[in-house]
């Protein structure tokens, strides 16, 4: 569904993605993990068209994303931090996206029930804590029933009611075949919602492997502690 | 394009700064038509007024918000619409509200005590003054991520537009005043757009008498209807020259 080819980003003199490739297919629900500033975010902006790379190709179902924005109708993304026009309600936000994407699907309103955000429709963002804008990041992610889910750090920042709906929501989508990829520095909470993980470091491309596959090869039972095997032998 | 520059003007119009400096300006405009005896005195008080304030703020205001809007912006970029169209609406959307806040606080007393030709200039020019400055505040916020450093240069360009210029030229007058250098000024002035208004607005006013011999060339060129023209074209170049070499920038622009 999504081709990465050859990506390769600097910023300045430093080199974010080195000659990047990958291959994620329809039914997959990925990890992307790594340490701090290996390139994960950029990654992810690459794809959504936020940051353009200095060599390399994207294709998305086999049109290149450079030519046509179109298939970013098709991707639900909530970014770490999200942030808003301060004095628009919530209401505003959900409508401007409503009115900027103009689809017909009809819309998955699981979290925004879940999450009670009709209760706050008309809190201006300004209010909101952390938490909250979370929330509202995470339905709008959800809201287009879009193939394609990218969450940054979707539980960060999230109280525990809050983060294991949006598990719960992350595994039903999964279970309907949709795409999706989530970067998390929490490991433990990733057993239940990836078949596929992608390890990456300083901007290069570890392994990409499925969880099933590298559970084997290690010999143990959780993805944290395969993580660890991993990094401690060097072994991949 | 007004799939999203609805909701932005109605994000700066409930803005705090905007209401305050529509407050602001309305309150200098009123106490200006009164203090003088006459209209015309009125509007040379006012529009020396405006020409400081509605700059600055507009600049600033302007830098500010684009720089608050940095995530926002990405949010709308991870959305399917064009990059060059949140640009176009992010710009329309502030030149719309700051010019309407001018209209509200500083057009209404205008056209209650001038005449009404000279009033629509007024108006006008102000509304240019507006829209210019916020084309600047994008391209100085475009050419740095950090925002101190767009704010500092959003200063500087204000300082120099509404200060510095007119030091330069004074300066360049007195140093080559043995030379025929009327002139030269007329070409001069097109290179800030305060001083560009300024000489439009004088001129309405027949007060050209007291700019002496440049005065006169200054008539000759900027009172006929050719020249009226040339020097709203040249506003307008204001706009647009800043305007789309930030867009060009923002096309390729990391978030």
């Amino acid at each position: 569904m999504i081709e990465i080819k050859n990506i390769a980003k600097k910023f300045g003199k430093l080199n974010v993605l080195n000659d990047i490739n990958l291959h994620l297919a329809k039914g997959e629900s990925i990890a992307l993990i790594g340490p701090n500033g290996c390139g994960k975010t950029t990654l992810i902006k690459c794809i959504l068209g936020m940051v353009l790379p200095n060599k390399g190709e994207i294709f998305f179902q086999q049109k290149s994303i450079f030519k046509d924005i179109a298939y970013r109708s098709k991707i639900g993304y909530m970014p770490q931090i999200g942030r808003y026009p301060e004095n628009m309600s919530i209401g505003q936000i959900i409508k401007m996206v409503k009115t900027i994407r103009n689809s017909n699907e009809t819309l998955d309103i699981d979290l925004y029930e879940q999450f009670e955000i009709e209760k706050l429709l008309n809190k201006n963002m300004n209010t909101l804590s952390g938490g909250t804008t979370q929330k509202v990041s995470a339905t709008l992610a959800f809201l287009f029933n879009p193939n394609v889910l990218i969450l940054d750090e979707p539980t960060a920042g999230l109280d525990p009611l809050a983060a294991e709906l949006l598990k719960e929501k992350i595994i039903k989508e999964r279970s309907k075949g949709k795409l999706i990829l989530i970067t998390s520095h929490l490991l433990s909470e990733l057993d239940d919602m990836v078949s596929e993980i992608i390890f990456m470091q300083e901007g290069a491309l570890v392994f990409h492997k499925s969880v099933v596959a590298l559970k084997q090869e290690t010999q143990v039972e959780k993805i944290s502690q395969a993580i660890i095997h991993i990094l401690k032998h060097k072994t991949v | 394009m007004n799939r999203i520059l609805k909701y932005v003007i109605l994000d700066i119009i409930k803005n705090k700064i905007v209401i305050f400096y529509t407050i602001l300006i309305a309150l200098f405009s009123w106490s200006s038509f009164s203090l003088e005896d006459n209209a015309a005195k009125g509007l040379l008080t006012l529009l020396n007024i405006i020409l400081l304030t509605v700059p600055l703020v507009s600049i600033l205001f302007s830098t500010i918000y684009i720089y608050n809007s940095s995530e926002f912006i990405e949010l709308l970029v991870s959305q399917p619409i064009k990059r060059s169209k949140i640009w176009y609406s992010l710009f329309a959307g502030l030149a719309i509200s700051l010019s309407f806040a001018f209209i509200l606080g500083a057009g209404i007393p205008i056209i209650v005590f001038a005449d009404f030709s000279k009033a629509f200039i007024m108006i006008v020019v102000g509304i240019f003054i507006t829209i210019i400055f916020v084309a600047l505040a994008f391209l100085s916020s475009i050419l740095s991520r950090d925002k101190a450093k767009g704010i500092g240069a959003s200063i500087l360009l204000w300082l120099y537009f509404a200060l510095l210029f007119d030091g330069l030229v004074l300066f360049l007058l007195f140093q080559l005043s043995d030379y025929p250098i009327e002139k030269m000024m007329v070409i001069i002035t097109a290179l800030s757009p305060i001083d560009l208004a300024r000489i439009l607005m004088l001129l309405q006013l027949d007060v050209s008498a007291m700019l002496g011999y440049t005065g006169a060339i200054f008539k000759d060129f900027f009172g006929t209807q050719f020249g009226l023209l040339l020097s709203f074209l040249l506003l307008l170049l204001w706009i647009i020259i800043p305007f789309f070499i930030s867009l060009k920038k923002f096309k390729n622009k990391d978030l």
